[in-house]
């Protein structure tokens, strides 16, 4: 330990003397990291990355700091030899939130830049394409601002007066003046509303665009995959761009499930964003839970004991498995195998649903861990199904679907050398999770930056190094067999004893600071960004997603692509359309 | 809990009397429920998830509750083929222009089932300013069914219910309808029904004077 | 060689379909339609066929299963159901979707606010299915329910549960979570053990602070 804490020692000299003016440590009470002015943010990044190692950007957000009446941009960066992140932060005024865009060092905060723009409206000067992503194009205003109300407002925050102790019902659609959740600006005219996009043509599908070369004069076509189509995993939509049947470019479109998870998490108290964890990743909702348990209890200060900590565990790696098995399942429905596949994947996920519904009350929205551990115990009878479903039916059935898969010639055919992303192309683009390990980077939070009790469990960081679609499928099943040996170990050392640090609380106040909690989520890093104020509310709630980030990666993927295997690349980087547009 | 099934009386069922040794070689029935027979095993959903729920429809379509008994297995991708639509979780701003396309593309008789709290009325993201108050604020529905998500066998419910439904419909009933179009929204600076163009431009004139009135109280302060 | 992969999968189908009549033949009539097929065929060991014939057999909900809240009514003699809710108000507060409203009842003479709710809905459209209220309920008298057949109509008339809806027997709640009643039950009597010891240790001790203070005067 004491070796890390003189190179991070070494670290803070280095940044510190070689931007005296311009980079300070953050002072405030339970920040960390440093505040870098706006101007020298660039170099500041690039000397990070080429000198110090922080090759891999995970999270970039803002925070609207209204009182102070500042913007703050919150950047996270980390080694992906391992180790913990390093935060900075750039501050700049609300009025004219302007911040030079990290694009050009990280490619990978593309589309988080954008994000931040659409929720925030910060500006982030030489981003390529700086357009809104989530909401679309015209949307009146930034609705993560403190001071934006959405049309349904009732009151800053949660829970609202109005229930409890004179309750009288009603709708709240019926005190709009449209009976529904909308809301105009003043003195608009809906006559005058032409629908602005420069791109309006290209996403009205099938335009054409002539390409300018001196061969073969070709014609490019542009089609739109989705949002309803059965390929997009939910929906979400692909703009392809084609020359005949080669994709030339592809711009993802999404958004279409934006449940402005982030709005609401900032008016709910703390405790009732677990539930909302769950709807992120509704296929692991119990590595959601962690995340967000994780982010709060760095803030409360709370350690779970010793057998919740072993539950969670066990938990999380189950919910690995289960989301594994779909993905494999669905990724071969796309591949053309009409769910044949799926279904045998989907009945041993429904065994491991069986235990979470006898668990945590729901199949699939758990809402089952707290601060300090989780709800309540695992049965008897249901330790003996996990014991039984561990050690003997998911490891013969994993085998089972790696000898009816793995070698089948189709499978090879279609998959192997197919969407390729290199190793360095999946660090700069920050893709993580599968996609990351796939292309030959070891990188697994669970062993470069261990949480809760990993560092106690023996297992290896599974590892491909082609890069395909072929390695990505194979990772999958490497990572069901890794999860297994966990949650055998698991369960062969779980103690007995409480499940739950302290009493069950509802409402507590959470010590100021800022805090982030990752999770090696089944899709890869899952991140928390909690700021709180000291109130029962969080002040700043924001998800690092892995789905929304790994799709930064997929137009470098499909390049050069056929048409057809633009639904098998996008089925093996496995998004959650709950995720990626939360 | 378990029952042996119940033989099928759906069709067999007339008002008429047949002799008694005639029973088990006749069956006397009318056009009205044979043609509801023939729709009701086979409702084709249309293969279209949007949230949550989507991933317990694909459970319900999977092995361990199979819909395909009740005739259902046929989700369709495209809306011209398909009877069903079963809205599977929250609808957006940003989706419901589709929805509502997609839904006008469908050939008649044609049904939705909202499926979930979301569907339904809007569920726990109602209050979010994309989220849309239940898509029964654009299209009829004739099925609601509660739940986050509801289970599978809670949507099969659901989907027994409406098959209730169409039992009771008669071909007059059906084919007497107009098939309307409903028109698609629009994405202003908010969600826009083309129908309520008249009322948006009355409340955003009436919201300005009101902000002009109160800028000039304010100057005068 | 080529070929064979495709072959092995095949051959696994084929060994599903076959499993699934082998099946059929060792457990015959049981299989189908009883408890102890049903509960086959969601255990581990199952092998082929996998399919729960619902509605005709149901898959039993386990104990912590929730679906839409309801309230625990103590059965009264005259047949009518008390509900335990005092109008405390903290399912209210702790609900994320805030879909609970409570108005208290009030005591007609003084107006004063009484321990009981006056009106108490759920709207169904708007619950998460969550639990939180259950699980912090202090009076055990909010609870998850099991029943999820649901489905309706017209959601505006029968989607909003009142009092009269949400109703529903203690004997109920016993019988669709047979151990947490246990558990809860024996709380409360421990909890009235402990009350009426110390009681009787404050009376005793009562009693013999006023041995001290006037002791018994000799005759």
């Amino acid at each position: 330990m004491s070796e890390q804490t003189v190179m991070l020692q070494n670290e803070e000299e280095l940044l510190l003397s070689r931007f005296p003016e311009a980079v300070k440590k953050d002072e405030r009470k339970g920040y960390e990291g440093y505040v870098v002015e706006a101007k020298a943010l660039r170099d500041f990044a690039t000397t990070l990355r080429d000198k110090l190692g922080y090759d891999y950007l995970s999270s970039v957000t803002g925070v609207d700091y209204l009182p102070e009446g500042k913007m703050e941009v919150v950047y996270h960066a980390y080694k992906t030899t391992g180790g913990p992140a390093l935060v900075f932060k750039v501050q700049v005024p609300r009025e004219n939130p302007v911040v030079p865009s990290l694009v050009p060092v990280y490619p990978g905060a593309d589309f988080q830049e954008r994000e931040a723009w659409d929720l925030l409206g910060i500006k982030f000067e030489g981003h390529p394409n700086l357009k809104r992503i989530l909401l679309w194009e015209g949307f009146e205003g930034f609705p993560l601002r403190k001071d934006w109300r959405e049309p349904y407002f009732e009151e800053e925050h949660k829970p609202y007066k109005s229930r409890f102790p004179e309750g009288k019902f009603f709708r709240i659609e019926d005190r709009n003046p449209f009976g529904k959740n909308v809301d105009y600006p003043a003195g608009f005219d809906p006559d005058k509303w032409i629908p602005d996009n420069s791109n309006a043509l290209i996403y009205e599908g099938l335009g054409r665009v002539e390409r300018a070369g001196d061969d073969l004069p070709t014609e490019q076509i542009v089609v739109n995959l989705g949002p309803q189509h059965p390929s997009t995993h939910g929906v979400f939509r692909m703009v392809v761009t084609l020359d005949g049947e080669t994709v030339v470019d592809l711009e993802p479109v999404m958004g279409y499930l934006h449940r402005n998870h982030e709005k609401i998490g900032e008016r709910n108290t703390w405790l009732m964003n677990m539930p909302f964890t769950d709807r992120l990743d509704y296929l692991a909702p119990m590595s959601n839970n962690f995340g967000y348990a994780l982010a709060v209890e760095k803030l409360l200060g709370t350690k779970p004991p010793e057998r919740a900590e072993y539950i969670r565990v066990i938990m999380a790696e189950l919910t690995r498995i289960q989301n594994h098995l779909f993905a494999i399942g669905m990724f071969l429905n796309d591949m053309g195998a009409f769910f044949t596949p799926s279904l045998y994947a989907i009945e041993e996920r429904e065994l491991i649903l069986d235990v979470f519904e006898a668990v945590a009350g729901s199949r699939m929205m758990v809402n089952y861990f707290r601060f300090g551990g989780v709800a309540r115990d695992i049965p008897e009878d249901v330790m003996k199904k996990i014991h039984a479903l561990a050690f003997e039916r998911l490891p013969r059935r994993v085998d089972e679907l790696d000898r009816y898969l793995t070698g089948s010639e189709i499978v090879r055919v279609r998959s192997e050398g197919t969407g390729v992303l290199t190793a360095e192309q999946a660090i700069a683009l920050s893709a993580a999770g599968p996609v990351l390990r796939a292309s030959g980077v070891p990188y697994d939070v669970r062993r470069a930056d261990p949480y809760g009790i990993y560092d106690r469990f023996d297992f290896d960081v599974a590892v491909r190094y082609h890069g395909d679609v072929y390695d990505r499928y194979l990772i999958r099943i490497d990572e069901i067999r890794q999860s297994l040996r966990i949650i055998q170990q698991a369960l062969q050392q779980i103690p007995a004893g409480p499940v739950l640090a302290g009493k069950p609380q509802y409402q507590f106040r959470v010590p100021p600071g800022e805090s982030y909690g990752r999770v090696e989520g089944p899709k890869g890093e899952l991140g928390f960004y909690v700021v709180s104020n000291g109130k029962g509310n969080p002040w700043r709630y924001h998800v690092r997603a892995p789905s929304f980030i790994n799709l930064t990666a997929l137009a470098e993927m499909t390049r050069g692509q056929k048409v057809g295997d633009v639904v098998i690349i996008l089925g093996s980087i496995d998004i959650v359309l709950g995720e990626t547009d939360r | 809990m378990s029952t042996k099934p119940k033989k099928d009386e759906g069709l067999n069922s007339p008002q008429y009397d047949i002799p008694e040794e005639l029973q088990n070689t006749v069956t006397i029935t009318t056009l009205d429920k044979i043609y509801n027979w023939g729709r009701r095993n086979s409702l084709w959903p249309m293969m279209f998830g949007l949230a949550c729920c989507a991933i317990e429809m694909i459970c319900t379509a999977a092995a361990r509750f199979d819909f395909s008994r009740f005739g259902m297995e046929v989700m369709r991708p495209s809306p011209r083929q398909s009877d069903v639509m079963v809205v599977a979780g929250t609808v957006t701003k940003k989706m419901v222009p589709q929805i509502v396309r997609l839904y006008n593309q469908m050939a008649s008789p044609k049904y939705v089932v909202a499926m979930g709290a979301c569907a339904s009325g809007g569920g726990p993201f109602k209050e979010g300013y994309n989220v849309v108050s239940g898509i029964d604020k654009y299209l009829p529905v004739d099925v609601y069914i509660p739940g986050c998500p509801p289970t599978p066998q809670a949507l099969i419910y659901g989907l027994m219910k409406l098959q209730q439904k169409v039992d009771r419909q008669t071909i007059k009933e059906i084919y007497s309808r107009p098939d309307e179009m409903i028109p698609v929204p629009v994405l202003g600076p908010d969600i826009m029904d083309p129908r309520e163009y008249d009322r948006i431009r009355a409340y955003t004139r009436q919201k300005a004077e009101q902000e002009a009135a109160a800028a000039a109280d304010t100057a005068q302060a | 060689m080529d070929g064979s992969g495709i072959l092995k999968g095949l051959g696994i189908t084929l060994k599903r379909l076959i499993a699934t009549y082998v099946d059929d033949f060792k457990r015959g009539k049981q299989r189908y339609y009883t408890e102890e097929g049903v509960e086959y065929r969601r255990s581990p060991e199952v092998q082929g066929i996998f399919t729960v014939q619902y509605p005709e057999e149901k898959l039993p909900t386990p104990e912590e299963f929730r679906f839409v809240p309801f309230l625990v009514g103590e059965e009264m003699e005259d047949g009518t159901l008390d509900p335990r809710c005092t109008a405390c108000g903290i399912c209210a507060k702790v609900c994320p979707a805030q879909c609970i409203w409570i108005v208290r009842a009030r005591d007609p003479k003084s107006g004063r606010a009484r321990p009981k709710p006056a009106e108490f809905y759920i709207d169904v459209d708007l619950c998460m299915n969550c639990g939180m209220c259950a699980e912090y309920c202090p009076f055990d008298s909010i609870k998850m329910d099991h029943d999820y057949e649901l489905a309706t109509y017209d959601r505006h008339a029968e989607n909003v549960f009142d009092l009269q809806k949400l109703l529903k027997p203690v004997s109920y709640y016993a019988e669709i979570r047979p151990r947490n009643y246990e558990r809860e039950e024996e709380a409360r009597r421990q909890a009235e053990e402990a009350k009426r010891k110390a009681a009787e240790a404050r009376a005793k001790a009562k009693a013999a602070r006023e041995a001290k203070k006037n002791p018994p005067k000799q005759a």
